[in-house]
Order: structure tokens, then sequence, then C-alpha cells
């Protein structure tokens, strides 16, 4: 017995330890993510700056532009990749994110709408491509509707609507042709020039949303079971669901609207968390949220730096390093993680 | 009575009625099994029974009370639930999801207390299931994990429990555990239990009551030396049957004889008239 509770708590050390170096690994990231980029700041610069301000270009430097753009990179990837992890597990289908609720194609039109339309109210955005994507998401939910959710028809409604919308996307753009390169940043997702006020928008979604989902974790891990086993432990089946896929649109629509078009963190990094703590959620949220946070931000200054002084939007970047990252995944152990 | 159905009417969405005019009660304390033929409404009688099926005529109540007035939550205390064919999720260890059964004990803020662990510990004892609740629930065999959802059940404390199929897909040595331990939490533990098995031959030696379903009503209701006969298996299950005494047990045994199937039957008199040579071509 006494070899049985040192297992398990060999088990719960092992994952609190995955938690703790992620935390780490995000404090890291932040950091050399300040210090990089066109200017070189040093560190003891950077700690002064964070410690007690200053003043001068390299304040201005790391605390205007650097650090709010880092900061909105962790909460785009937090977000992302939260919304991700809860979809898949709200859907039971390892290929749900994000994307497959319409935020994309909803943010997409709405974002590409106002861009090539109305050029001159491009400040308008963020906040539209926001109502886009969660109407959007909205009306994938009624569509999908019918006495309760069924996983597959909510996506194949979202599928759906997505490709709809994609038509008048591709529409737009192959009719003002002339205007489709201020389109393209949005479209690809990028983190360049995000300032305090865009810290500002996405916050208080990626602070209330975790606590949610913090909240709700134990429900969807019965929710995992599969419906009628989630009633019979006593789960309300329409309502778990309907606040799950609600918080995971709102944060996903959130984190879209500040940084565009950036699909793949929420599917990659759900995977990757489950193949580091399992499929408890209670682990699987701080884990994603974590590896979300590390990897947006590491890929933006990847994106940043490497081919300096151009900047790469931080879309491709994700793209190039996350495919084959997961096809690894994929062709190794991932078929014994599948969710 | 813990469990009783009045004029129960139930419909999937868009379909005809699956159930018509369903109405018995489940006595306290007994072990009753559903018989019937595929898509008769045995598991929908079953899944409208826990609520995860709307009725859309007449009621289901539980103690006393409409099985609408009762929360999710409050209802899961009392009452549980396996379906069939259930999937844990990959890398999910036993004692963790039996200790999922605690759930409906459980506030939103409050945590596992020692005394929910020992009921966790109690059900996994009930079970046999000691040794290997720290194994992941996906490396077990079939019938193991058949205990290990019996176990969650159990965590539950429910009154009732309602059981579907729980033997399908099981080998013979895995049907007879789980049917002995469905027994012995009957007999031992005072759980009444409902459940739907399709071996007629288990049916009539582990339960005291038998409903026999046909098209969504019951047709039979009774001990198993009641219900089941040669006349009743002709119209349920087309089948000509016979019953012998099984002289270890004190109950009958099912021995079925042909087919009465019309398409069967048809066939039958082809071979008749035309003679077997044709047959064999």
């Amino acid at each position: 017995m006494s070899r049985e509770r040192r297992q398990v708590r060999n088990a719960w050390a092992r994952h609190v330890a995955v938690v703790a170096g992620l935390a780490v690994l995000c404090v890291l990231v932040f950091l050399v993510s300040l210090r990089f980029g066109s200017y070189r700041a040093s560190w003891s610069e950077i700690l002064s700056v964070l410690s007690s301000g200053g003043d001068g270009a390299g304040y201005q430097i790391i605390w205007n532009i650097r650090l709010p753009r880092t900061v909105t990179a962790m909460l785009v990837g937090l977000c992302l990749a939260l919304s991700g992890v809860c979809l898949q597990g709200v859907m039971r289908n390892p290929l749900a994110s994000p994307s497959i609720i319409g935020i994309s194609a909803g943010a997409g039109l709405s974002g590409v709408a106002i861009l090539i339309l109305f050029p001159d109210a491009h400040h308008l955005l963020t906040p539209v491509a926001f109502l886009g994507a969660f109407s959007t998401s909205l009306v994938i939910y009624l569509m999908a509707w019918q006495q309760g959710f069924q996983p597959t028809r909510l996506i194949l409604s979202g599928v759906a609507v997505s490709s709809f919308l994609g038509a008048g996307i591709s529409a737009l753009m192959v009719f003002y042709p002339d205007r489709v390169h201020s389109v393209l940043g949005f479209m690809v997702g990028g983190l360049s020039a995000r300032a305090w006020k865009d810290v500002g928008i996405i916050l208080p979604y990626a602070i209330a949303g975790s606590v949610l989902l913090g909240v709700l974790a134990k429900r969807l891990n019965l929710l995992m079971l599969g419906d009628e086993m989630a009633v019979s432990l006593g789960v309300p089946l329409e309502s778990t669901r309907l606040s799950l896929l609600l918080l995971a649109s709102l944060m996903a629509a959130a984190a879209v609207s500040v940084a565009g078009l950036l699909g793949f963190v929420g599917l990659l990094v759900p995977h990757m968390a489950r193949i580091m703590v399992g499929s408890d959620h209670r682990l699987l949220f701080p884990t994603s949220a974590l590896l979300g946070a590390a990897l947006l931000a590491a890929c933006d200054t990847v994106a940043r730096v490497v081919m300096d002084p151009v900047e790469i939007p931080v879309g491709i970047i994700m793209a190039l390093l996350g495919a084959p990252f997961f096809l690894y995944l994929l062709h190794t152990g991932f078929k014994q993680h599948r969710s | 009575m813990p469990l009783k159905a009045e004029h129960l009417v139930v419909s999937y969405p868009r379909s005809s009625d699956v159930l018509h005019d369903v109405d018995f009660e489940l006595r306290d304390g007994e072990l009753a099994t559903l018989i019937g033929p595929n898509g008769c409404g045995k598991s929908t009688l079953l899944k409208a029974l826990a609520r995860t099926l709307p009725c859309k005529q007449g009621r289901v109540c539980f103690e006393g009370r409409p099985l609408a007035s009762f929360k999710t939550q409050e209802l899961a205390r009392r009452l549980a639930f396996l379906p069939q064919s259930l999937d844990a999720p990959h890398g999910l260890q036993v004692r963790d999801l039996v200790s999922y059964g605690r759930h409906p004990h459980l506030s939103w803020t409050s945590r596992m207390t020692s005394e929910d662990w020992n009921i966790v510990d109690w059900a996994l004892a009930q079970t046999a299931l000691e040794d290997m609740q720290h194994r992941d629930v996906d490396t077990l065999s079939g019938g193991e994990r058949q205990r290990v959802w019996i176990a969650m059940s159990l965590a539950q404390r429910p009154r009732v429990l309602l059981l579907d199929e729980p033997t399908t897909f099981l080998d013979i040595c895995h049907q007879v555990d789980v049917l002995d331990l469905v027994v012995r939490l009957n007999r031992e533990l005072g759980i009444t239990i409902l459940m739907v098995l399709h071996d007629l031959n288990q049916a009539v030696r582990y339960s005291q009551r038998i409903l026999a379903m046909a098209h969504g009503r019951i047709v039979g209701d009774g001990s198993p030396r009641e219900v089941v006969n040669p006349a009743l298996l002709r119209e349920l299950f087309q089948v000509e049957a016979r019953l012998l005494d099984d002289p270890y047990h004190g109950c009958q045994v099912v021995v079925p004889v042909r087919s009465l199937h019309a398409r069967h039957i048809r066939r039958e008199r082809e071979v008749a008239t035309t003679g077997p040579a044709k047959e064999a071509q």
C-alpha cells in the first residue's frame, strides 16, 4: 500500500514538475523576447526597466514597444491554447480547434471587409473582428442546435459556415486586388506594433476565461466519458457544454481580434500538453496555457530576429516550426496519445 | 418503490415513438432484467428511467417524486446508470476514474475529502480492483474495464443501479464474473438493480424478475419461470425453443430449436417443395 501511495505521489510530483518547468520556461522566453530584436538590450537594462522604470530610448523600446508586444503574444497564445483544449474536450474530437467553430472565418470576413471596404476605419479592426468571430460561432451553434448539441453536427456545421464565409473573403480579395496587401498581415496573423491597449483588450478575457475554465475542468473530465455517463454522474449536460463553448469562443475571438488569424496554436498546443500530462483537464488547462504562452512568445521572437531588420509575421513562423513538429509527434508517440 | 414508470411514451427526435404506454414499478431491493429482441426499446426504457432521454408523455417517478423535479446532481446521488460500450479517455488511472463517481456528492468548490477517498477504496474493494487501481484503464481487459465502470457507479452510493448490457463483448468467464458481482451488489449491499441482458439463460438464472419487451411495450412481467415459456419466446424472438431444467442452479435453460422468422420459413418451404438436390446447386 505504501508503495502504491508513493506511486501516486510520484505521478503527481511529475505532473507538478512539468507545470513548474513550463512556468520557468515562460519566464525565460519572456526575458529573451524582451532582450532580442533590432535593438539589443542588455540583461541589466531589462531588469532595471522592469523594476524601476527609467527613461531614454532603451526604456521607450523595452517598456512601450517590446513589453506590450511580448505580453500580448503570451496572452494570445494562452487564449488560443485554452480554447483549443476546451473545444477538443467538448467535441471529443482531436481535430477540433478554434477555426472549426468559425472563429477564423468570422474574424477573417469582418476584418477583411473593414480593411478593404472601409480602409479609413482600420482602427475599428479589433472590435469588428471580435464581433465577427463571436457572432459566427453563435450562428454555428444555432445551426447545430437540435434538442442539444451533438459534436459531429457542430463540427460539420462549423465547416459549412466557414466555407460560406471563406467564399466572401475570397470574393472581396478578388474584387479589390489593389488593396489585398493591407489584408495580408491580418490573414497570416502577426504581432507587430502591438501596444498596451491591445493588452488591455485581451487581458480580461484571458483572466476570466482561465479562472472559469479552471472551475469547469472537473466537469469537462466527466463530459469526456460520454453524454449519458456524464448525466448519470450529475453533470447538467447542455448548460455545461454551452458554457464551455461560449468560453472557448470568447477567448479565441479575443485572441484573433488582436493578433489576426493564428490558427495553428489552438490545434498544436493541446496535443503537446496531452502528451506531457495525460487527459485530466485539471492538469491539461494550466499546461496548455503555459505552453501556448511560451510557444507564441518564442515564435514571435524568432519572427523578429531571424531576418532582422525585416520582420516575418509570427503566423508564418508558427506554421513553419509547428507543422513539422506536429508531424513528428504524429509519427512517434502520438498514436498512443490521441484524446 | 424506488422507480415507477407511468404511461411512458418516448421517441427520438424526428422518428416515431419507441416506447408506447409503458407502465411498471421497480420494487425496492429487487434484481430485474429486461429481455426482448433488438430494437424493442429496452435501452430506450433504461435511458428514460435514467433521464438521459426526455419523456414525450407520461412520467417516471423516483422515490415518489417525478424524475423531472430532480436536479441532475441530486438524482445522480441516488440513481446510477451505466450505458453500453463506454470509453475512457487515454491515460486515466482506474482510481481516478472510480473517484469520478463521487462527483455528484461534491459541490462546485469542494474537493475530495478523506471520506470520499474511503468510499473510493471501498468501491475498489467491492469490485476486487485494489491491485490494479494505479493502472491505466485502457490497459485493462474488457471484463476488468466493466468492473471499473461498475466500481465508479458504486462510488456514487446509489440506491438504484441501471445497467445496459453489462456483459456484451465479454468472454464467458468475464460475463460470469460481472454477473456474480451484480448479484452480490444486489444481495449484500441491497442495491436495486435493473439491467438489460441479451443472453436469455443468464437472464433466467441471475434475476428475480423478468420484464419482457416487444415493440416498445412490456408484454411479460414476473418471475423467470412465469415469464419465459415457449409461447413468449415464439412471440418475442420468432424462435421455437424448449425449456429444460438446470439441475445445478434450480432454474431453467432455454434451448433454441429453430428460427420461425418468415424468411427462414419461406426458405424451408422452398427446400421442401423443390427437394434438397436443387438446394445443393
